[in-house]
């Protein structure tokens, strides 16, 4: 008799297997349809959390060369020569490099940056026509390495530069930190 | 068709210095032309786009959405692309047999379309051996699969090429023993025969005739499914295991003629279906005085009808899984042969009893079939619900997107 049970276990669950897909079919579909058909004036990067793991961004303001970032890169896609220059006041960047095309966005660099200088953005749009456009070039002219002050930061204009960096920092140890905040 | 090249030559539109065999062969060509590169290749097209959006609704996707509205027109730019792709030829393939394969493949779908009829007047040949002609023709399939198998020098092609001459060599004893007792029930083979002999109301349809008809349709519509190799017969590409199966060293145009062979196969299916089992094109109304508009509403109401199978197809596919070789074997031979050959015994023992059929069966089946049918969506409801959805998260648009509010 297990034959006839056989057809009707074929029917029976087949039919319900079509009902389940057929109500997927009358269900809305959940795609957000990228980029073009969101809301007026909003864009995807927007909508993603503070600390989204999209293309790197140096805040040079900020940045001490302290090297940290090199360093803990695993596959050396981040170049940064500086030396010591008494009369500028301290270290001087000629070359702060990032080679997007290697970058894993792994996030390694960002965790040891004492002041939050290098870290990642919201911004994932990378694609470009070349390889060599694909290196990002940070230090236009030699700049002066950031020095933390003792006293706390007073300038206007690095203040919330440094802020934002080191909440970045910060939201490192806390899980789920930052998950509901917009971009800055 | 005949009748139509002859009025012509009588009437003196065409030369009579030449041979009306070449008359005859011109209107057939012209006449073969329109329907494939009219209705054959843009129903084989279009049907991707069909099965692409019903699978993203399914998996609650969109599909494509992108070329031309509702991303209609994704099926031309797809073959425009496979057009442009380089066609390759592996070297340690049969060179000769490897590109032969394809047209032999698509050569066995597209001459059925000799014999299906469009509407009451709109067949290209009404053969006295229709349906006959339509199972023997596409056996060659089976003859292109084993030679784009073989042909590759490659061991999924191989295997896939094997699996489908198992496959199809198996389902056709079923598919046909499952046309015998249609074949009896009105003693024609043609396939206008066959559609006149039924009626535009489901009671009157051959489905409905006496419940061995009921099982044959069932029997005939899973056998024609693993004929086509569609899910969950794939077996000889099953992409999963064989990479593409026999097509898997084909590229470009070649790779395309496989699948608008496989697409346009569903239509064809759901056509013999419907020719057999579902009235054809009939209609309720006789419109003696306007062929223009008889035509059109017979064509409408066959294309809605084979339509239906290919979207049962589609549905089927994002359903269920793949079967195993062995319980593709085991469903054929333990369970789909009986069947048939008791459903061919039974309906030809109702021929016997009842020579005029029984009206009240007719309409019991057709009524249980209804009931079916509406146990059915109650059962859709239910799973709706299980999932904890409401009226806004239903949509019953089938072209819906999603509108997101931040």
């Amino acid at each position: 008799m297990s034959y006839f049970r056989n057809i009707k276990d074929a029917v029976v669950t087949i039919a319900d297997g079509m009902a389940v897909t057929f109500s997927h079919l009358v269900r809305k579909p959940t795609t957000i349809e990228y980029p073009d058909r969101l809301p007026d004036g909003i864009r995807v990067q927007d909508t993603l959390p503070f600390r989204y793991r999209g293309i790197l961004e140096v805040d040079l303001e900020i940045c001490t060369a302290c090297l940290a970032c090199e360093r803990a890169c695993p596959i050396d896609c981040i170049v940064i020569d500086a030396q010591k220059d008494k009369a500028a006041g301290g270290l001087v960047m000629t070359r702060f490099d990032i080679d997007m095309a290697k970058c894993m966005y792994c996030g390694l660099c960002s965790e040891p940056c004492p002041t939050g200088a290098i870290h990642h953005t919201p911004e994932f749009e990378g694609a470009d026509y070349s390889l060599e456009s694909l290196i990002r070039h940070y230090v236009k002219a030699p700049t002066v390495a950031y020095k933390p002050k003792k006293s706390g930061e007073d300038d206007p204009a690095i203040k919330p530069i440094l802020d934002r960096g080191l909440r970045y920092v910060a939201e490192f140890a806390v899980s789920g930190a930052g998950d509901d905040s917009p971009a800055e | 068709m005949q009748e139509l090249v002859d009025g012509l030559m009588a009437s003196g539109a065409l030369p009579a210095s030449v041979p009306a065999w070449a008359h005859y062969l011109a209107a057939m060509l012209v006449f073969g032309g329109v329907v494939v590169f009219g209705f054959v290749l843009p129903i084989a097209g279009i049907t991707t786009w069909v099965e692409r959006r019903v699978m993203g609704r399914m998996q609650s996707r969109i599909g494509p959405n992108r070329v031309g509205p509702a991303g209609f027109l994704q099926w031309l730019a797809d073959g425009l692309k496979n057009l442009l792709k380089e066609d390759i030829v592996p070297r340690a393939s049969d060179a000769g047999l490897f590109k032969l394969a394809p047209y032999v493949v698509i050569m066995g779908f597209v001459a059925t379309f000799a014999v299906l009829p469009f509407s009451g007047d709109l067949i290209i040949a009404d053969m006295n051996v229709g349906i006959l002609y339509v199972t023997s023709v596409t056996a060659l399939v089976v003859v292109g699969i084993l030679m784009a198998g073989w042909a590759s020098n490659n061991k999924w092609s191989l295997l896939g090429g094997i699996r489908s001459a198992a496959q199809i060599v198996s389902y056709e004893i079923p598919a046909g023993l499952s046309i015998f007792p249609i074949v009896a029930l009105t003693g024609t083979l043609s396939m206008q025969g066959l559609i006149a002999a039924q009626g535009p109301h489901p009671w009157q349809w051959f489905i409905f005739d006496n419940p061995f008809t009921l099982l044959a349709f069932l029997v005939f519509f899973v056998s024609a499914l693993a004929e086509g190799n569609r899910t969950p017969f794939d077996l000889p590409e099953a992409e999963s295991e064989l990479v593409a199966g026999f097509a898997t060293e084909y590229s470009g145009m070649r790779n395309l003629l496989f699948f608008m062979a496989e697409w346009g196969n569903l239509y064809v299916i759901g056509a013999i279906v419907t020719t057999l089992f579902l009235g054809g094109w009939q209609i309720p109304w006789a419109l003696d005085g306007q062929p223009v508009l008889r035509n059109a509403l017979q064509f409408g109401v066959f294309f809605a009808k084979s339509y239906f199978f290919v979207f049962l197809a589609i549905w089927l596919r994002w359903t269920l899984p793949r079967v195993r070789v062995d319980q593709m074997m085991t469903m054929c031979w333990k369970y789909l042969v009986p069947i048939a050959l008791v459903n061919l015994l039974g309906t030809a023992t109702w021929i016997l009893v009842f020579p005029d059929g029984v009206p009240l069966v007719r309409w019991v089946l057709a009524g249980l079939a209804a009931i079916g049918l509406v146990a059915f969506f109650w059962r859709v409801r239910y799973h709706v619900r299980q999932a904890g959805y409401g009226r806004a998260q239903l949509s019953f648009n089938p072209l819906a997107t999603t509108r997101v509010r931040w």
